[in-house]
Formats: structure tokens, C-alpha cells, sequence
């Protein structure tokens, strides 16, 4: 049982730049967690110290029972898929996949065996003696993919290993992952920035931020209940619209002077705050009384959806709808319904 | 430097060791030896010899031939640097327009980078020969009498065109990799920009290749400098006499003909630093031109 | 290089769009004309020795080098490699070659390996004197061996390396040029291949010798030449260390034939002189033109 366990771990560099902060968590066994969060976030250096590629400044970290801080990455047990694959260039595909386990000194028929499996389950048995240049990107990626699975490990590391597809065989390939992932019941970490592949695949997301991690949740916590600005504004497309507004400590939050919208639940704080709705969660309103007027400026047609542009209290504010055959006027009456409202602190913007 | 590094401390020490040590013995031993020769007068008959200071230095400042020879090499690493650059940038940029025959024009220009420059030397030696050498008739032609290694600038004339012809391959080689490399979409957005062919070079390609250019520059000077000594020992037939020689050609036989070891050394550590300023500017470019690409 | 072709492409392809169609294709046989005159430049000369050292001194005495073939090529070149004296007194032609051939495979050889380890040493190790190491290497970059002559010459006659390959090899690879190579081109290896080395469990010494050096292949071939070329064509530092003719490389023997010449007593075999001259350079070209693919990539490779 491949439990992953992290306490205080800490990463600063030597010139003194804190590229991961102190963090703790627990990944259980069979779980996929994605780490997600803009470049530079920390999300890449924290993969790598799992897999021991990069030291361990402070705090503990553990694979199973076993503390791994001064482990070389080689005795760990745990296998990586690299961005750009980092196949051996001269070597075959099935030699690539076969180097680890031939370092192992595993016996050679043991070796073709469970290449052999491998490349069955990815579709690669024709592509055994083939080099890497003569593969397409896919096909590159299945081997990467390949090399992991031979090795059996405890721990599947992933780091942005669909952003050099298209996105038809991403999308592809993001499912073939998840399932496969499932079959061989093996935990994985999976680095991305692309927030729909964090959506889709996991079953905890960690979102990072500037070497912090803002949010740890399943998908749909993260997308419904967002902990800070930050997340909110990251995952989605389009992303949550977030306007400034004050709260009057009562169950009301104000937008402008004439423009009060009402909350579910009584708030103590009075003071200024950000208002977050996700685009989708606004509906147009025809005719009758009361809703909120929005200028429209722009309608983007995506075909299933809608995307209507526009100011909302003199702020910018997106509405998605779905789509239906209608035109729309200069000036819309918009439902903002009160349990889509999403306040948070105006300066640190954590969740109120 | 590498992100990922072994931390082995054993390894990398053991590694370096033979470089270290046939650069030690044969690099910085004789360059040691030289600087504490240069401050030494040695005794022509092998008896010893005197601590002298500065006095070799203070010669060599001194001496008019040594000042002639600096010109002349001055003069000569010039015009052999600037003419085979000049010719390879334009054979470059020729062989890069065309699509016919690329690659056979290329192979035609660059095989002559390994003839050995004293074989090139021995051809000039046979075509610029005052009696008979085809090329001494040719200027004949023009009223031009050449007479190599009697007269001076004619035996240095001799000695830039051999040179030249030696060096051009190399250039072009260089120059035809840098153009070549010059994104496709970059030649597209100045043929829209630009309608002169002349203008868009200037402009656009040239500055691109200039990375080129200045590493080829260090390139072509100490190529002048030190490479050319077999051109010029059988050029002059191994008998300078009043003939052009460069700064090295004058360390080798004040060395090895004068046996003036003193005066000799000083001669060495004046070019070795000399090369080391312009090792120096060579690799603050190379570390510049990791911002061009 | 395949790419020629595909690079050059926008500038003719332009050319059906430009107005006036003849003017372009003036260009285009301009260009051509220039090439060819490029070429010709290189090409002639040489072809000319080619074609004197098909005949007799005399005819080569009174009228200078050949336009055309005449009777004595194989004499000249069986005289060349096989008959002593000549312009030496003890060694033929295929003595020289054999010397030159070791000069020039051996330097290589030494050369690529030394510089291989010391480049693998500085760019994938975290070294204590990393910048010392660094720069007593790189300063040697520049420095060729002509430049300190008479003590290199002092230094390896005092330790009795005079008329040895060891004297004529070994010093010649007090340079950084090689390692200078291998060092950018292991800067250009992808860093995430040797952290997937490390995962699939290779040690330094398995890295180098299991993903480095084949992934080198290229690169090794392409120093390979340019070594060769640079070791076969040496010709001051062999003309000091062998004073006997049992060493002598065929550059060095260059000199023997410019001496003679210079002498003027009687009329110097030209023709075997103009067939030594071939053969000198014909080994270095053949590889140079044979493997010009390997050759290009290997010496642009170190400028970037």
C-alpha cells in the first residue's frame, strides 16, 4: 500500500528563493491527485522532491512506511513521465522501457515479458524495435507511459505529460491515463496547468499558488466551493467573475449604492469584500421585477454555450448561457441567484 | 550549469586528472618556463645564464625589427581575416540563395579546410615561383614583375593569398550554418517589409549572422596569428632573411636559429597575453549569444 | 545537410511573385556565376598539382605547374610512396604516411577521450573547484602550441620524448578545444534524460557510458575529423621533436621537398614532389568530404 505522506516539507533554494512552503498532506493509496497552478507555482519543484530529484530542505516525507528524504531516486519505487518524455534517443523502444528494469538486474526474459505486457496494453507491440524519432508525439508519450508500467512502482509521477500533444490526442490520452491508472490501482501524482485536465482526472485536486497550497479538494469542491480568489479565478473557463462590494453586516452584500443583492446566510462583517459569481451560474432574466441591469458588449458564440460580455455596476462581468435562438439587447436584467455568491476578504482573499 | 547534477565527489576528480595533468606538463610548465626565461639572459655557448629583470621586455620595445614584425603582422592578420571572411560571407550568402546545387557547391568550397597549410604553402611556392610559377606570369601580363622572397610586400602578397585561400572554407562553412539557421518566418516577414534584396541583407540578415561573425573574427585572428606558420616557413623556403615573417614565425627562429632563449620567451608571454585578452572577449560573446537564440 | 533546400525555399519562391521575371533570373545565374568562380578558386590550384605530378622535372622546371595530364603519374607516385631517398635520405612515402596516420588517429583518439571525461566531469558534477578546473582548462583554449615552442621543446627534450610518438602526440593535446566541444554539446542534452536515467537506476558511470556516449555518437565522428585533420596536418611541432627520418610525417616531409627546392643545385624532382603533396592531402580530404555532414554539425555545433 502506497501511501504518500509529507510533514513541513519545505524546498529553498541556495540563493534563498522559498520555491515550496512548509506543506503537509496525505495521498492514500489509488488516489490520483493533480497538483495544478500557474508556472512558477512550486507545483513541478514538489513533484520532483517526491521523486528525489530535487533535495528536501526541511520536514519529512514519506512512500509507505518508509521515510524517503535521502533516498535516491532510483530506490524509491516510483516512476516518472516527463514533459518532453525524455526517451533515450538511441535506443529502442522496447530497450527504453527495459533500462530501469535491466539496471535491477532483472533477468533478460523477465525483462521482455513484462515489456511485452506493457506495450500490448499501449498498443506499442508493433513499435518494439523502433527509435523515438521514428514514433509520432503520441506514440512517444505511450512509451514514456511504458516505462513506467514496467517498472510496477509504488508511485506514478507525472509531470505535465500531455502539453506537447494536440488537443485531440490529449484528450484522448487524459482518459487512457485515468483509466489505466485505475487498472494497475496505483497512486499517482500528475503536474499540470491546464485546469481541465485537473477537472477531469483527479480525485483531489492541490491547487498552488506562489509555493503555497491555496486548496486541497475533489474537483467539485474546488469548483463550487473555491477557498480564495485565487482558485476561484484559476479553475474555470471562463473564469469567476470577481467584483468589489461591502457587506453591512447583515444578510445583504452591496454592489453599488442603489445595487443590494441578498445572501443566504446572515454575515457579521461590515466592510469592504470581493463578490465572486461564476458566469454560468447567472441567468438572464425576462421581464418582471427586481434583477440586476448589465451592459452588454460583446457575444461570443461557443457553439454549446454562450458567452455574453459586458459591465455589471461598472465592472467587467461575463455571462455564460446556454444557447438558444434569440438576439439580445444593449441592456440585459441579470438573476444573480443568492446561493451562487461567493464573498471573500478584499485583501487576503480567503473565503468569508 | 545542469539542473541535475551527481554529487559523487570521487568521480569528477578522477575524470579530470589526465586533462589536468597533460595540460599541467605540457601547457603550464612550458608556459612557466617561458615567463622565467624572458627574465633571463642565456649564455649563446650553453654556460649558464644571468637574471636580467625586465631587459628582454625592454629590448623587444626597443628593437626596430621587432616593431616591423609587429606591424607587418598587424597589417597581415588584418587583411587575411578581413578578405577571407569577406569572400566566405559572399559565397555563404550566394550558396544560401541558391537551390540548384547547393550541396555540391558546398562540398567545392569547403574540402580545401583540410589541405595542411605548408601543402598550400608548397603550391604558392610553385605558382608565385619568380621563374616559372603560373600565376608570376600572369601578372607578368599586367607589367606586374612578382618576385617572391626577393621582394618584400610581393612575398607578402604571396603569403595573404595563400592564407586566404586556406581560410575561406571555414567561414564559409560558419556563414552558410548561421544563415541557414535564420528562421524561415523572420526571411518572410522582411521580404514583405523590405523590397531591396541589399536592404533586406543588411538589415535584417546580417545583424542575425553578427554572432557569427564576431566568433569567426577570434577565429580568423588567431588563425592568422598562429596557424599560418606553415604557409609562411615555406613561402620564405624555412630562409626568412629580409622577407615579411609574423610574431610567432619571429619567436620560433629567434629560439631556435638566434638560440636566444630570453629574448624568445619574452616574445612568447607578449602573444600568450595577447591570446589570453582575446580568449577572454571570446567567451564573453559566447556567453552573450545565449541570448540570441 | 537536408535542410538545405528546405531553408533556401523563400528566396526563390518569391521569385514568380516579383514583376519583372528576367531580372530576377539574371540574379539567380549571377549568384551561380559567383559560386562557380568560388569553386573554380578552391578547385584549380589543386587540380593543377594533380596534373603536374604526371610529369618530368624538367618540363615542370621550365614551364611551372601543368594544365593538363602527362606521362609520368605513375611513376611519379610509385617514386613518391615507395623509393628512398628523394627528398629524404632513409624514408619512402608509405613510412611517412604510416607516421602521419598515427599522428593523426592517434591525437584524435587521445584527444576525444581525454576531453570527453574532463567535459562530463565539469558540466554534470557538482565540483568544489568547479571555476578553477573551468578556467585552468579553457584558458589553454586559444593557445596553440606554436605560440610557446622553445620551452614546450626544452621541456619534452629534457624528459628524452625527442623522435617518439608520445613526444609528438601527447603535447599537442594540451588544448581545451575538445573538451570545449563536448562541453556545449553535453550542455545541449536534455536535463530531464538524466533524471530519467536516475530513476531507472544509473549511476554516474552507467549515465556516461549507457546514454551519454552513444548519445554522442554524432558528435564523437564529428571531432573525430576535425581531429584527425588537425593532428595529420601539424607541421612545426613535428619538425622540431623528429629529427629522425624514421618519424617524419608526410606535412613534415613538406619541408624536406621546400628545402630541396630552395637549394637550387640541381632540378628537384618536381613531380614526385607535387605526388607527395597529393597524397599529404588526400586522406584528410576524403574524410572532410566523405563524412562533410558529421564535419559541419561538429564544428558549427561549438558556437552556439
Amino acid at each position: 500500500m502506497a501511501r504518500v505522506t509529507l510533514e513541513d516539507v519545505r524546498k529553498v533554494y541556495p540563493n534563498g528563493f522559498e520555491a515550496v512552503y512548509p506543506c503537509s498532506f496525505t495521498v492514500n493509496h489509488g488516489e490520483l491527485i493533480v497538483l495544478v497552478g500557474p508556472s512558477g507555482c512550486g507545483k513541478s519543484t514538489l513533484l520532483r522532491m517526491v521523486a528525489g530529484l530535487e533535495s528536501i530542505t526541511e520536514g519529512e516525507m514519506s512512500i509507505g512506511d518508509r521515510v524517503v528524504n535521502d533516498v535516491d531516486p532510483a530506490d524509491r519505487n516510483i516512476a516518472m513521465v516527463f514533459q518532453n518524455y525524455a526517451l533515450y534517443p538511441h535506443m529502442t523502444v522496447a530497450n527504453n522501457m527495459g533500462y530501469g528494469l535491466k539496471n535491477r538486474g532483472m533477468a533478460k526474459a523477465e525483462i521482455e515479458q513484462k515489456v511485452n505486457d506493457a506495450a500490448k496494453m499501449l498498443n506499442l507491440s508493433d513499435y518494439l524495435e523502433r527509435r523515438p524519432s521514428q514514433l509520432s508525439g503520441g506514440q512517444r508519450q505511450r512509451v514514456a507511459m511504458g516505462r513506467a508500467i514496467v517498472r510496477e512502482p509504488d508511485l506514478f509521477l507525472f509531470d505535465e505529460p500531455l502539453s506537447n500533444l494536440d488537443a485531440k490526442l490529449r484528450n484522448q490520452m487524459r482518459i487512457e491515463i485515468r483509466s489505466l491508472q485505475r487498472r494497475l490501482d496505483t497512486t499517482a501524482l500528475y503536474v499540470t496547468h491546464d485546469q481541465v485536465e485537473a477537472m477531469t482526472m483527479a480525485d483531489r485536486i492541490f491547487v498552488m499558488n506562489a509555493g503555497r497550497i491555496e486548496q486541497i479538494g475533489t474537483p467539485s469542491e474546488i469548483y463550487h466551493h473555491p477557498q480564495s480568489t485565487f482558485v476561484a479565478s484559476f479553475m474555470g473557463a471562463p473564469p469567476m467573475n470577481l467584483l468589489p462590494a461591502r457587506t453591512t453586516g447583515n444578510t445583504h452584500v452591496e454592489l453599488a449604492d442603489d445595487l443590494a443583492l441578498p445572501l443566504v446566510s446572515h454575515v457579521d462583517y461590515a466592510g469592504p469584500v470581493q463578490l465572486g459569481i461564476r458566469p454560468e451560474d447567472v441567468r438572464l432574466k425576462d421581464g418582471g421585477d427586481g434583477g440586476t441591469p448589465f451592459k452588454l458588449d460583446i457575444v461570443e458564440e461557443l457553439g454549446a454555450t454562450r458567452l455574453l460580455h459586458g459591465q455589471l455596476a461598472g465592472h467587467a462581468f461575463t455571462v455564460a448561457i446556454p444557447h438558444e435562438e434569440r438576439s439580445f439587447d444593449d441592456t440585459l436584467t441579470l438573476d444573480l441567484p443568492q446561493d451562487a455568491l461567493h464573498l471573500f476578504d478584499h485583501e487576503t482573499g480567503r473565503r468569508l | 550549469m545542469k539542473r541535475a547534477v551527481f554529487s559523487n565527489p570521487w568521480l569528477p576528480i578522477m575524470l579530470l586528472v589526465p586533462q589536468l595533468f597533460i595540460i599541467a606538463v605540457f601547457f603550464y610548465w612550458p608556459a612557466g618556463f617561458a615567463i622565467q626565461s624572458s627574465f633571463y639572459l642565456q649564455d649563446p655557448f650553453g654556460f649558464g645564464s644571468t637574471y636580467v629583470g625586465l631587459e628582454n621586455y625592454t629590448d623587444l620595445a626597443q628593437s626596430a625589427e621587432y616593431k616591423r614584425v609587429a606591424w607587418f603582422t598587424l597589417l597581415y592578420t588584418f587583411a587575411v581575416t578581413f578578405f577571407s571572411l569577406a569572400i566566405a560571407l559572399l559565397l555563404a550568402v550566394k550558396a544560401d540563395n541558391v537551390l540548384r546545387g547547393a550541396k555540391t557547391y558546398r562540398t567545392l568550397l569547403m574540402w580545401v579546410y583540410a589541405i595542411a597549410p605548408p601543402v598550400a604553402g608548397l603550391m604558392g611556392v610553385m605558382l608565385f615561383d619568380q621563374s616559372r610559377g603560373n600565376i608570376t606570369k600572369l601578372f607578368e601580363t599586367f607589367g606586374w614583375e612578382f618576385r617572391l622572397g626577393v621582394d618584400y610586400w610581393d612575398t607578402a602578397t604571396a603569403m595573404i593569398i595563400v592564407a586566404v585561400w586556406k581560410q575561406v572554407p571555414v567561414n564559409f562553412i560558419f556563414f552558410l550554418s548561421g544563415l541557414q539557421s535564420i528562421p524561415r518566418t523572420v526571411r518572410e516577414a522582411a521580404l514583405i517589409d523590405n523590397r531591396s534584396a541589399t536592404g533586406r541583407f543588411w538589415d535584417v540578415i546580417f545583424p542575425l549572422l553578427a554572432p557569427t561573425a564576431f566568433f569567426l573574427l577570434i577565429i580568423n585572428i588567431t588563425y592568422a596569428l598562429f596557424d599560418t606558420f606553415g604557409v609562411i616557413d615555406t613561402l620564405v623556403k624555412a630562409e626568412p632573411g629580409n622577407n615579411p615573417v609574423t610574431l610567432v614565425y619571429k619567436v620560433f627562429i629567434d629560439g631556435f636559429r638566434g638560440n636566444d632563449l630570453g629574448g624568445s620567451s619574452a616574445q612568447s608571454v607578449v602573444l600568450m597575453v595577447l591570446v589570453l585578452i582575446l580568449t577572454i572577449v571570446q567567451f564573453r560573446l559566447m556567453e552573450r549569444r545565449i541570448h540570441y537564440t | 545537410m537536408a535542410d538545405i533546400t528546405e531553408t533556401s525555399a523563400p528566396a526563390t519562391r518569391a521569385t514568380p511573385a516579383a514583376p519583372t521575371r528576367r531580372r530576377i533570373n539574371w540574379g539567380v545565374i549571377g549568384d551561380h556565376a559567383i559560386l562557380i568562380a568560388g569553386s573554380l578558386f578552391m578547385l584549380v590550384p589543386v587540380c593543377m598539382v594533380f596534373m603536374t605530378a604526371s610529369h618530368d622535372p624538367v618540363t615542370i622546371h621550365r614551364e611551372g605547374l601543368q594544365w593538363w595530364f602527362g606521362e609520368e603519374l605513375e611513376a611519379n607516385f610509385s617514386a613518391a610512396l615507395f623509393e628512398r631517398g628523394g627528398f629524404t635520405d632513409t624514408v619512402d612515402g608509405m613510412r611517412m604516411l604510416t607516421n602521419s596516420l598515427i599522428l593523426g588517429v592517434g591525437f584524435a583518439i587521445g584527444k576525444i577521450i581525454i576531453s570527453m571525461m574532463a567535459a562530463y566531469a565539469i558540466v554534470y558534477f557538482r565540483l568544489k573547484f568547479a571555476t578553477l578546473a573551468f578556467w585552468v582548462i579553457f584558458t589553454t583554449l586559444l593557445l596553440p602550441l606554436e605560440v610557446r615552442i622553445l620551452p614546450s621543446y626544452e621541456v619534452i627534450q629534457s624528459m628524452g620524448l625527442t623522435n617518439t610518438y608520445t613526444g609528438l602526440i601527447v603535447p599537442l593535446i594540451a588544448s581545451a578545444t575538445g573538451t570545449f566541444f563536448f562541453r556545449q554539446f553535453f550542455r545541449s542534452v536534455p536535463e530531464e534524460l538524466i533524471e530519467a536515467a536516475r530513476i531507472d537506476g544509473a549511476g554516474p558511470l552507467k549515465f556516461f557510458i549507457d546514454i551519454l556516449v552513444p548519445l554522442s555518437r554524432t558528435m564523437i565522428a564529428a571531432i573525430f575529423i576535425i581531429m584527425f585533420v588537425f593532428g595529420w596536418n601539424q607541421y612545426l611541432w613535428p619538425t622540431l621533436i623528429t629529427t629522425e627520418e624514421g618519424f617524419f610525417t608526410l606535412v613534415r616531409g613538406i619541408r624536406q621537398i621546400v628545402q630541396v627546392i630552395a637549394d637550387g643545385n640541381a632540378i628537384p624532382e618536381y613531380g614526385q614532389a607535387m605526388a607527395l603533396a597529393i597524397i599529404a592531402m588526400l586522406p584528410p580530404v576524403l574524410i572532410v568530404v566523405f563524412f562533410q555532414n558529421w564535419f559541419v554539425k561538429g564544428l558549427t555545433e561549438s558556437d552556439k
